[in-house]
C-alpha cells in the first residue's frame, strides 16, 4: 500500500495533530452509489462548511474538492462513501473528508496526482486539483486494494 | 417544438441567440440531454450566438467545465459562439486553483454583457423612459 501526503504549512494547523479535536457528534457518513449521491454529498458537505463558519470562497473549495473526489469514487472505484468530519484545533474549525472505494485502486499515486492525469472522460484535473483546494491530502492506495482519500481545509482567518 | 430528451433548462431564442441557463443540479444524464437539445437548437433556430447563465450555479468542478468546453467546440462547429456569463466570483478563484482556465470557451461578466458582446443593446426609450433591447446591425 502507497501513499502520498501533502500538508499546507503555511497554515500550521495541519502538522499540529495532537491538538486537533473532533468536535463530538458531528461525524456524518454518505453512501455514494448513483449520481443522485453525488448531488446529496455535495449538499451535505456545504452544509457542513456553513455549519463550521467557513467563508464563502472556503465553502465553495471544500464543496468543489468533494465533488470531484465522490465523483472519482464512483466513476473509477465503483462506488464508496464519504464521511464528513468536524474538527477544531486552537480555536480554529475544520472540516475533513474521507472517501473510500473498494475499487481497482491506484498503481502510481504520483502520477494521478499530476495534472492531465485521466484514465477517465474527465479533465484529469480531479485529484491534484481537490488537493490543491485543501490544507491536507493524503492518498492511500494499492493495486485491488481500493482508495482513500483524507482531505482537511481550516477555516481561513 | 421537437423536443426528443429535455434537461429540463429553458432555451430561448431572440433573433438568432439562443440564450440559456445551467442549474445547480447538472448530473451526467442532464447534461447529455442539455448538449444534444442545444445543438439541435442552434441547426433548427440557425443560431449565430448562444448565451449560457451560469450565475446560479455554486459550483464549476471539472465535470461541469468539460460541459461547458464542448458544449463551446460543438456550437463553434456548427457556427455559432457562445458566451458564459455570470459565474460567480468563489467559482473563478476555486476553477483556478483547480488547474481549469476554460480554455476557448468566453465568457461575459454577466447575461447583459453578454448579450452585448453577442450584438444586442439596451437602450433607454425617450418616452417614458422604458427599457427596450434592440438589435444593431
Amino acid at each position: 500500500m502507497s501513499s502520498a501526503r501533502s500538508s499546507d504549512h503555511a497554515s500550521g494547523l495541519g502538522t499540529v495533530v495532537r491538538d486537533v479535536a473532533e468536535a463530538e457528534g458531528s461525524t456524518s457518513v454518505h453512501q455514494v452509489r448513483t449520481e443522485e449521491d453525488l448531488l446529496t454529498v455535495r449538499h451535505a458537505v456545504r452544509a457542513a462548511t456553513v455549519r463550521a463558519g467557513f467563508s464563502i470562497v472556503d465553502q465553495t473549495r471544500v464543496v468543489t474538492a468533494a465533488s470531484e473526489l465522490a465523483r472519482n469514487a464512483y466513476i473509477h472505484g465503483g462506488g464508496g462513501t464519504v464521511t464528513i468530519d468536524h474538527l477544531m484545533a486552537r480555536g480554529t474549525a475544520g472540516l475533513r473528508l474521507t472517501i473510500t472505494d473498494d475499487g481497482p485502486g491506484i498503481a502510481d499515486i504520483g502520477a494521478a496526482l499530476a495534472d492531465g492525469f485521466t484514465t477517465g472522460a474527465g479533465l484529469g484535473h480531479g485529484l491534484g486539483g481537490a488537493r490543491r483546494l485543501m490544507n491536507d491530502f493524503d492518498v492511500r492506495s494499492a493495486p485491488g486494494q481500493g482508495t482513500t482519500v483524507i482531505a482537511t481545509r481550516w477555516a481561513s482567518r | 417544438m421537437n423536443v426528443p430528451a429535455s434537461a429540463g433548462v429553458p432555451i430561448l431564442r431572440l433573433g438568432d441567440v439562443l440564450v440559456t441557463g445551467l442549474l445547480n443540479e447538472l448530473d451526467d444524464k442532464s447534461a447529455v440531454a442539455f448538449t444534444e437539445e442545444l445543438t439541435a437548437r442552434i441547426t433548427s433556430d440557425r443560431a449565430r450566438g448562444v448565451l449560457i447563465d451560469i450565475s446560479r450555479l455554486e459550483i464549476v468542478d471539472s465535470f461541469v467545465a468539460r460541459t461547458l468546453m464542448e458544449l463551446t467546440t460543438m456550437a463553434r462547429l456548427l457556427g455559432a459562439r457562445v458566451i458564459v456569463a455570470g459565474m460567480r466570483p468563489p467559482v473563478a478563484i476555486t476553477l483556478v486553483e483547480l488547474g481549469l482556465q476554460l480554455t476557448g470557451v468566453e465568457t461575459a461578466l454577466n447575461a447583459e454583457q453578454g448579450m452585448a458582446a453577442l450584438g444586442w443593446h439596451q437602450s433607454l426609450q425617450p418616452s417614458g423612459g422604458v427599457l427596450r433591447e434592440f438589435r444593431t446591425e
